[in-house]
């Protein structure tokens, strides 16, 4: 049937899809080129490509002055952490809503049902207070527990998922005498790994993109992370133009390299994570 | 372990909803209840003072048209918001096509600003909007088009485009992939059956792929409402709330955190969580219908 399709027609998809990629690659473009001027070129040569591609100086400045190293550092913990903690709680936390039946499932779902409708950006003046009583202000446990507790977008995953594995599997283990920690750990954990795959990637995206959070709760120089780092570029300390392309292009790097690498499953991950 | 099974069930739950519902409680629904006490009070955010003032805040924000005119910042990002959703909707048709040639590259091209860091990303287009030296200018005046140049950031008018044009460009691709993956569960017969019964393009479109994704349309449209009233990193970033770009909360953090004004900056917060939760209900209850979902209550 598209065999029919008039020339025109074809003519035009192209020319949009053409025409949205330009705007797509555009400002990375300036961006790119950007990075590797010299402050005088970067005034001076408008959009033509930099005199020399191996002018690193904007990189190490950057790096140096900006504390991107620091930023990469800390938010990477805060990663490792608030993944590893999101996985463990929400994969326990759907095996007991999703598997028992007892007098307060009920409320707990509710509960959790009416913390995903709750945004998060809305109650941070309430939480500010509670983060400083209880001595976690200026800490990076702050954002980490933030980020395990307040966003609930795990359990909704993991207990969609769930539903799918076979309650015969539960059964049959059983029947062999094994532990109801034992079912969680040697059959629900590992089957829930696609779901686990899907979290991984939307929490990285999440966490990694932050800022809101970081900035609240996180002002000391030495806590800095990926997005507050780039920030203090902006403002009356602001850095030449040069030396902030370089910036942005180290930090578009590594989620630009993982998603060249991993696109099947973050294209997968996006949409069942929005479909949930 | 030799217990009976009840005593395992008991002994798991309690071990294993402990600590994710105290998490929950704390960081989510008690801040959500603490906020509402709060807005209540006249609390400077600083010590433990604060006086009960009733419903003043409130009556405030109602009031004072400085306040709730900010939404109007707003809706430029849900007008943006939704131009974004019918591109999206439209380069998912595009590229849902199998003959055309490229379409793995497109998707992937029109994905990319998803993944950049967003704060970068904001960054990066201060520079391309920058009037003297921005990459957009030099672009129209080697096009020839030296009359178009603009003081992107400046001027009233042009700025609140500007800025709802960077949300666009970072979420259009997602929301396509979004509708590529809710075109793809469409039966390829549908179209096949359409096709010899001598439907055209448009009428596939508007008999088949609409009705077939139009749960997610629906979704679609109602994160572009939600996101639009919390829009915060844009404007923040860009402008640091400068020429008239405040949106509602940006507006609540500088109340709170800059004027001291945390019970009527609460009030406010608590005004737009209703808002956004009435936004949800009505999509839930109303337009959601017939699928329920297991855990809804």
């Amino acid at each position: 049937m598209e065999r029919l399709e008039p020339w025109w027609s074809k003519a035009f998809k192209y020319a949009t899809l053409l025409v949205a990629s330009f705007v797509v690659l555009f400002p990375i473009y300036s961006v790119v080129i950007g990075a590797f001027k010299t402050q005088k070129e970067y005034y001076e040569s408008g959009l033509a490509l930099p005199q020399n591609f191996l002018n690193f100086d904007n990189f190490v400045r950057v790096y140096e002055v900006g504390k991107l190293g620091l930023g990469f550092q800390n938010i990477l913990i805060i990663l490792a952490v608030v993944i590893a903690g999101n996985v463990l709680l929400g994969t326990m936390v759907a095996y007991a809503l999703g598997r028992f039946e007892f007098p307060l499932r009920k409320p707990i779902l509710g509960m959790y049902l009416l913390a995903q409708v709750v945004p998060l950006v809305t109650t941070q003046v309430a939480t500010f207070s509670l983060v400083k009583e209880l001595g976690l202000f200026n800490t990076i446990y702050a954002p980490m527990l933030l980020y395990m507790g307040a966003d609930v977008l795990q359990i909704v995953i993991y207990l969609q998922f769930i539903k799918n594995i076979p309650r015969d599997l539960d059964e049959a283990a059983m029947i062999e005498g094994a532990s109801l920690f034992r079912i969680y750990r040697s059959i629900i954990f590992p089957l829930l790994a696609p779901a686990t795959a899907t979290l991984v990637i939307l929490k990285t995206i999440s966490v990694y993109n932050d800022f809101y959070i970081p900035l609240l709760y996180m002002p000391s120089q030495k806590l800095k992370v990926v997005s507050t780092a780039i920030y203090a570029f902006v403002g009356p300390n602001a850095a030449q133009l040069n030396v902030i392309s370089a910036g942005i292009l180290l930090i578009f790097l590594p989620t630009v390299v993982l998603f060249l690498m991993l696109q099947k499953y973050i294209f997968a991950g996006v949409v069942s994570g929005a479909v949930k | 372990m030799n217990w009976s099974y009840r005593t395992q069930k008991t002994v798991l739950l309690i071990g294993f909803l402990t600590v994710p519902l105290l998490l929950l409680i704390l960081f989510s629904l008690y801040p959500a209840a603490f906020l509402v006490w709060l807005s209540l009070t006249d609390w400077d955010g600083l010590g433990w003072e604060m006086n009960f003032v009733g419903l003043d805040n409130y009556v405030e924000i109602f009031t004072r048209p400085d306040i709730f005119s900010v939404f109007r910042n707003n809706a430029y990002y849900f007008v943006g918001g939704l131009i974004q959703v019918a591109l999206a909707l439209y380069f998912a048709v595009v590229l849902n096509n199998r003959l055309l040639k490229g379409r793995y590259v497109f998707r992937m091209l029109l994905f990319l600003p998803y993944v950049l860091h967003s704060v970068a990303t904001v960054i990066m287009f201060r520079n391309v909007y920058h009037t003297e030296y921005g990459s957009l200018n030099l672009l129209l005046e080697s096009l020839g088009l030296g009359a178009w140049k603009q003081p992107w950031l400046s001027d009233r008018v042009l700025v609140d485009y500007a800025l709802a044009f960077i949300s666009m460009w970072k979420y259009m691709g997602l929301n396509m992939v979004i509708f590529l993956g809710a075109l793809q569960s469409i039966p390829e017969d549908l179209y096949e059956a359409a096709t010899i019964d001598g439907a055209n393009g448009w009428q596939r479109f508007r008999h088949i792929t609409i009705p077939g994704i139009y749960g997610v349309i629906e979704l679609m449209l109602i994160l572009t409402l939600t996101g639009a009233l919390e829009v915060f990193d844009i404007p923040y970033i860009m402008m640091l709330g400068a020429n008239d770009t405040e949106t509602f909360v940006t507006q609540t953090i500088r109340m709170a955190f800059q004027y001291k004004k945390a019970g009527l900056a609460s009030a406010m917060a608590v005004v737009l969580l209703c808002i956004v939760m009435l936004v949800i209900w009505v999509q839930r209850k109303l337009l959601y219908k017939g699928e329920k979902r297991e855990w809804s209550v």
